[in-house]
């Protein structure tokens, strides 16, 4: 089975130095990438009348532009540099959504970039790169 | 429910504490003059009582109705209970649409327009009127109201119009077009029509007016009083900003703070009934006695159980048609799961908020018992009963939590104006569903509504517009008419959903996904 390796990208600098981590493990290993993309998203967070109606709409609009501006470029890329790869995209908690995409599709790992998050909110609420680590099945790699 | 509903005269006795503005006096009273008079006959007709009694006949209404339901789906608000509460905590939702919104969304929404001034001025003239029996009256409205929902929110789901663009409307209006069309009875278009009309009234009036009149009375009471179009305009400016300029950010805080407001209310309802845990069998037993003796209140047990279905039936706006609109927009394949969930609306609003309210008036001490006959005591017209400081409405609620703790008014001033816009909000979006069903939609034809609505708020808070807030009062009762009316001819569609859910999940075909 070949080796597949989630990479999460949010199309910011971070990310690209996570893709390209993971581009150069891939083509080491002979593996391939699933590039994940999470739309951030709560099913407890509360909605005006208005954004309700609108909801499945916004929704449609959301995946389009992520599938456009986002990942279409960089899978396209990805082809043309012979890196085998399929894309992913959800809406949910980023760290639980990673992992539902590892578990999913088999990865034996998961690279993510690292923001550089030294604020006072991630002091609060706790970074995405500290709580997969924590509770990720596969091993982790944050690419500074 | 935010809206504080009564019979005209009693709503304004109890709940108008602050003074009307002098200014203008004399515009405002030619204002209600004319408006009485046109609608004055309309104002009886909703709230006449039976002949002979002081019951009126719309309360009747709203109660055998959740009755006829209740029956009707087998007590569908015991049995399906838990699965409503999996149901909202995502269990039955696929992973795959998530992004998309979520039945716990619906419900807090739903929520949001209806817990509000109801739930803590309405109990409070109730308990004050009808003495601690009416709680155990309130609560079994609530627990009937539960399937009057069930029934209402399952036909807006499956008749909503879903457009190419992926929007959603939906509501009363469209099930009894579509839902009458097809069991192939008449008349569906003319109840959708007189139900707009009534719908578009009462958001002008109940939902709007009447909040922000009540939001300017709280205010004075804490800041002293100053000209009501002040505390309009900013209101209205606000409301502007969130509906025609699309100030999402305002709406959204205040949804946010809306739910937490409501936490905080029960919790420190709670901590106050635990701080007395000695007198919490007492007042169970004073629930229960008053029930069915009245303990000396005004009109006996009878007087009791009007108030209690009164202020049940008008909180929890179960069979009004209201909440049909609100749950709607949910994304899901089976209409009848939003129905569950709809149901968990009156339970928590009626059951659970309205029962903490009446729990902490009563364990505070706050009605008078004479100690002679070990009944409430009565004022001297014999209407209610004599409280400590002679308060009544928000302000007795207000006296209740601040003997515990003196700084909760100041909460409670700001919970009772956010629950005013919140419910505003909404609203204004039930009133906007009717209006475009009416008239159409397009940009010009909603603006007008919309500005419409703004200049209500405006007119709401600054006279004190009685006869006009009557009017809308039973504008919204009359949309209860209206669509109880149309449940019954459809409910027979919602049991045929049911079946077939239930014989679905039976079989595992409809399964959890975690």
């Amino acid at each position: 089975m070949p080796d597949k390796i989630v990479v999460g990208y949010d199309g910011s600098d971070s990310a690209e130095r996570a893709l390209k981590f993971a581009v150069e493990k891939a083509k080491a290993r002979g593996g391939s990438l699933v590039v994940a993309h999470v739309l951030e998203w709560s099913p407890y967070s509360f909605l005006t009348p208005e954004e309700i109606e609108e909801r499945h709409k916004r929704r449609r609009e959301e995946l389009a532009r992520a599938e456009e501006a986002l990942l279409k470029p960089v899978m396209d890329k990805l082809a043309k540099d012979k890196v085998p790869a399929e894309a992913a995209m959800k809406y949910g908690g980023v760290t639980d959504t990673l992992i539902a995409i590892a578990t999913e599709t088999g990865s034996s790992q998961i690279v993510i970039g690292r923001t550089g998050d030294r604020e006072f909110s991630a002091r609060i609420f706790g970074s995405v790169a500290g709580s997969l680590a924590q509770s990720a099945p596969v091993p982790v790699t944050i690419v500074p | 429910m935010t809206r504080h509903i009564l019979k005209p005269a009693l709503a304004t006795a109890a709940l108008f504490t602050a003074s009307a503005p002098a200014v203008a006096q004399s515009l405002d009273e030619q204002v209600n003059q004319i408006f009485a008079n046109s609608t004055g006959w309309f104002v009886n007709l909703i709230f006449s009582p039976f002949p002979g009694t002081n019951f009126p006949w719309i309360v009747a209404w709203l109660v055998v109705a959740a009755t006829v339901f209740t029956l009707y789906f087998g007590f569908v608000q015991v049995r399906a209970f838990r699965h409503s509460i999996s149901i909202v905590k995502g269990d039955y939702s696929d992973p795959d649409d998530a992004g998309e919104v979520s039945h716990f969304q619906a419900l807090a929404t739903a929520l949001s327009g209806t817990v509000g001034l109801g739930n803590i001025a309405g109990v409070a003239v109730a308990v004050g009127i009808g003495g601690p029996g009416a709680t155990f009256w309130m609560i079994l409205a609530g627990l009937l109201g539960m399937a009057s929902k069930f029934t209402e929110c399952t036909l807006g789901v499956k008749y909503r119009n879903e457009y190419p663009d992926g929007t959603v409307s939906g509501g009363p209006m469209y099930y009894m077009t579509k839902g009458f069309a097809e069991r192939g009875l008449p008349a569906g278009k003319p109840l959708a029509v007189l139900f707009s009309i009534f719908c578009i009234l009462g958001a002008f009036g109940g939902g709007n007016m009447f909040q922000a009149n009540q939001a300017h009375a709280q205010i004075t009471n804490v800041v002293g009083d100053y000209p009501g179009w002040i505390t309009g305009l900013v209101f209205a400016a606000i409301v502007f900003a969130v509906i025609v300029g699309g100030l999402k950010s305002i709406a959204r805080v205040t949804e946010k703070v809306v739910p937490f407001m409501g936490v905080l209310y029960v919790l420190t309802a709670l901590i106050i009934i635990l701080m007395n845990f000695d007198k919490i069998g007492w007042a169970f037993g004073q629930i229960f006695d008053g029930a069915f003796t009245g303990l000396g209140v005004a009109g006996g047990m009878v007087g009791a159980l009007i108030q209690g279905f009164k202020r049940a039936a008008f909180s929890n706006e179960a069979g009004v048609g209201s909440a049909a609109i609100a749950h709607s927009a949910v994304r899901t394949k089976e209409p009848i799961t939003e129905g569950y969930v709809s149901l968990l609306e009156p339970f928590i609003d009626t059951v659970v908020i309205c029962t903490m309210t009446a729990l902490v008036i009563i364990i505070t001490g706050q009605l008078v018992v004479d100690a002679n006959t070990g009944n409430y005591m009565l004022n001297e017209a014999g209407s209610s009963i004599v409280t400590v400081d002679g308060n009544s409405g928000v302000a007795l609620t207000s006296a209740a939590f601040s003997s515990a703790f003196g700084w909760f008014k100041y909460i409670l001033a700001i919970a009772v104006i956010l629950f005013a816009f919140s419910t505003m909000i909404s609203w204004s979006y039930y009133g906007l569903k009717a209006w475009t069903f009416l008239f159409g939609e397009g940009q010009s034809k909603e603006m007008v509504f919309k500005v419409l609505f703004c200049v209500f708020v405006v007119i709401g808070a600054a006279a004190n517009l009685g006869p006009v807030i009557d009017f809308s009062d039973a504008a919204i009762f009359a949309m209860a008419v209206v669509n109880i009316t149309a449940l019954y001819f459809l409910m027979p569609i919602v049991k045929r959903e049911m079946k077939s859910y239930n014989a679905r999940l039976k079989s595992g075909e409809i399964k959890k996904f975690r």
